[in-house]
């Protein structure tokens, strides 16, 4: 007789029973983020990459990644065939044919041209984010981890953060407006303001020391993403900083470190690879972010990048692109889907953007991923 | 640890012996005098009013049962504990080379240039052999390289290791053999020129070969070090110390000569231990 018979049968297929709906689940989740996968795929592969669709053309539509966003000038031209151009290209076909028939025609904004501003805007705002919730995050991090008596003080900084992860975006964006765009934070030295003087001026040296606010900026929408990423980035620091053996630290101090060179030489470069995969992970979920950076940062259309000839900033060491509005992916998705029309010409942008932004997220969850298998492999200790 | 166990311990043992063989004063490198010690503000003594010398350029090891205190006697020389935040000698003096080191103008820094420590498990950095040996050094502000190679290299043929890595000064201490990485943390301990080598079960984690070149290394450095070790293994006590302390929870049971300790111990707990009657 087998001793290891099974002794209940209705245990067996309670097990069986489960493990199909677990897995029913998880499939059924797959399927969804695949389908959904597949139709922007679909729908937005042929307007970056025409050979793929239906009439054929060129490899890469680099137009598409090059020109900035513009209006969309849809019209029947003489031979009653549609047509759709970008305005400024209208222009200088109405130009080049002064005769043409225009008939039927219809604006749609945004719709035309490509997504270079939207592209940089969103790079821009990223790697304003990134450097300040890494210097931030890092030092925070290293902080709690390392010099803080660990205590209910520090549990309690600890809790906060947490909570702070789970704060919506829209709440970061809205305190972002309050406290980055209206509330007067630079200080400037300014002479010659005569009597018209802001609330706080305090006079000094002959002249005044003021203070500013950012107002709708490039700066402004970083510094909300920034303050939105922190939790995350701060978790990941003390996570990465924990992960370092003990054994490191110990070697380091009984030979005499400091505290501070035994973390500079002996934590910090062991923690990095962590550190910096857990903050390109950060980096996808940043530029998705559209709620923080619409009242911060972000305008549907501008006709020039952010360092083409901004507006003087008036704060002599702050470089005035910093405190200029930009375009950015996630609000022109929002723009373009939301606010105008889908037609057949209009449905190039849409898809086309949501497609490319696709491809830029997924390109650093790889990137991320990457980092982690290839750090993994090297560091072993 | 609960205190009424430690009543118990109290009244088993008996009171530490006069010592037979005392160290004359100016030999001693360190008195411990009196020390007690807890890991929590003082609400239990893992260490109980421990008094002995341990004499220059000797080897000094300690010996006792698991968790009787003997690391943490080990890194309270060298202010390791201080970690801990809520660690604290609660009682005595430790004195090296006569000065109170838990004095508030002792920086730990300083001290633990003078006394150095190697670790139960090997814990050389993911950094080249070169660097691992020379990290001290640079630490300390010293960026020559001619002084930074010859310290390398010297401490690498005091650790018996030169002739094994000095092709390969360039490549990872990480590819090295356990016994190999073990005895460059010695090297890169002896690199900063302390006067004083602690040693917690160094060959805990070591094959048999490995452990008998370790211990050859230490009869080599008795001469120019103070050296202290703990060890669980007695064969090792016999092999490379001259004088053995045994601890039993927290206490100092019995210290001499490791000759007498081993042949002729005093105190029967002392014996029961080495004949391996517990513990
Ligand atoms: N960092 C620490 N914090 C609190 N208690 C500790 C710590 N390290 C050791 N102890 C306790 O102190 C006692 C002595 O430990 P230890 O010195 O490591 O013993 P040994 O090295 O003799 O095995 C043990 O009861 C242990 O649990
Ligand atoms: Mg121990």
């Amino acid at each position: 007789m087998n001793p290891f018979q099974s002794s209940s049968n209705a245990r067996k297929s309670k097990d069986a029973f489960g493990s199909i709906v677990l897995a029913a689940l998880t499939y059924i989740i797959l399927g969804c983020t695949l389908f959904i996968f597949y139709d922007i795929a679909k729908k937005g592969l042929p307007v970056l990459m025409p050979v793929f669709s239906e009439k054929g053309g060129e490899v890469l539509n680099t137009d598409f990644l090059t020109r900035m966003p513009e209006t969309l000038v849809e019209f029947t031209d003489a031979e009653g065939v549609k047509q759709s151009l970008p305005s400024s290209d209208f222009i200088e076909y109405t130009k080049a044919n002064p005769d043409a028939v225009v008939e039927n025609k219809k604006t749609n904004a945004y719709s035309g041209g490509g997504i270079k501003g939207p592209l940089v805007g969103t790079a821009l705002l990223v790697l304003v984010c990134m450097v300040v919730a890494l210097v931030i995050g890092i030092a925070a991090a290293v902080y709690l981890n390392e010099y803080a008596k660990q205590g209910r003080f520090v549990g309690m900084i600890r809790l906060a953060i947490m909570n702070l992860a789970g704060v919506p975006s829209i709440v970061f964006g809205l305190f972002g407006f309050a406290f980055f765009c209206l509330f007067p934070l630079i200080p400037v030295f300014e002479t010659g303001l005569g009597t018209d003087l802001p609330k706080v001026a305090i006079p000094m040296f002959g002249g005044h020391l003021i203070f500013k606010s950012l107002g709708n900026s490039l700066l402004a929408g970083g510094l909300t993403l920034a303050v939105m990423v922190l939790p995350v980035i701060i978790a990941a620091c003390e996570e990465s900083l924990k992960a370092v053996p003990k054994g490191f630290r110990e070697a380091s101090l009984a030979l005499g470190a400091t505290k501070w060179q035994c973390i500079r030489t002996a934590v910090l470069p062991y923690a990095t690879p962590g550190i910096l995969t857990a903050s390109v992970l950060g980096v996808t979920r940043v530029a998705g972010e559209t709620a923080p950076i619409m009242f911060t940062a972000a305008v549907a259309l501008k006709g020039k990048l952010p360092w083409d000839s901004p507006s003087d900033n008036g704060i002599f060491w702050m470089p005035d692109f910093l405190t200029d509005s930009v375009q950015a992916m996630p609000y022109h998705i929002y723009t373009v889907a939301a606010r105008i029309p889908r037609t057949d010409a209009t449905a190039a942008m849409q898809d086309g953007s949501v497609f490319v932004f696709l491809l830029m997220v997924m390109a650093f969850a790889s990137v991320s991923i990457y980092l982690r298998i290839h750090f993994r492999k090297k560091l072993k200790w | 640890m609960s205190n009424s166990m430690n009543d118990t311990t109290r009244t088993a043992t008996a009171p530490v012996p006069n010592n037979p063989n005392p160290i004359a004063k100016q030999d001693a490198m360190i008195e411990i005098d009196d020390v007690s010690f807890s890991y929590d503000h003082g609400q239990t003594n893992v260490l109980r009013n421990i008094s002995f010398d341990i004499p220059a350029g000797k080897v000094t090891a300690l010996i006792g049962p698991s968790g009787c205190g003997k690391s943490t006697l080990l890194r309270c020389l060298n202010r390791m504990n201080d970690l801990v935040d809520t660690s604290k000698v609660t009682n005595g003096q430790i004195r090296i080379m006569g000065q109170d080191i838990n004095a508030s103008d002792v920086d730990p820094i300083e001290l633990r240039k003078q006394v150095g420590m190697v670790f139960q498990k090997y814990n050389p950095f993911p950094k080249s052999i070169y660097d691992n040996v020379a990290y001290g050094l640079r630490i300390q502000g010293i960026k020559n390289k001619p002084k930074l190679d010859e310290a390398v290299e010297r401490s690498l043929r005091r650790a018996a290791l030169w002739g094994e890595v000095k092709d390969r000064l360039g490549s990872s201490a990480l590819g090295l053999s356990g016994g190999q990485q073990q005895r460059l943390c010695i090297a890169r301990t002896i690199a900063v020129s302390p006067r004083i080598v602690l040693m917690d079960e160094p060959c805990s984690a070591l094959d048999p070969i490995a452990t008998a070149r370790i211990e050859e290394l230490i009869a080599e450095l008795r001469e120019e070090f103070t050296i202290v070790i703990v060890t669980h293994n007695m064969q090792q006590a016999t092999r490379v110390s001259d004088r053995t302390a045994f601890f039993y929870i927290g206490e100092l049971i019995e210290y001499d000569s490791t000759a007498k300790i081993f042949s002729n111990p005093s105190v029967k707990q002392t014996e029961e231990y080495i004949t391996g009657r517990f513990g």
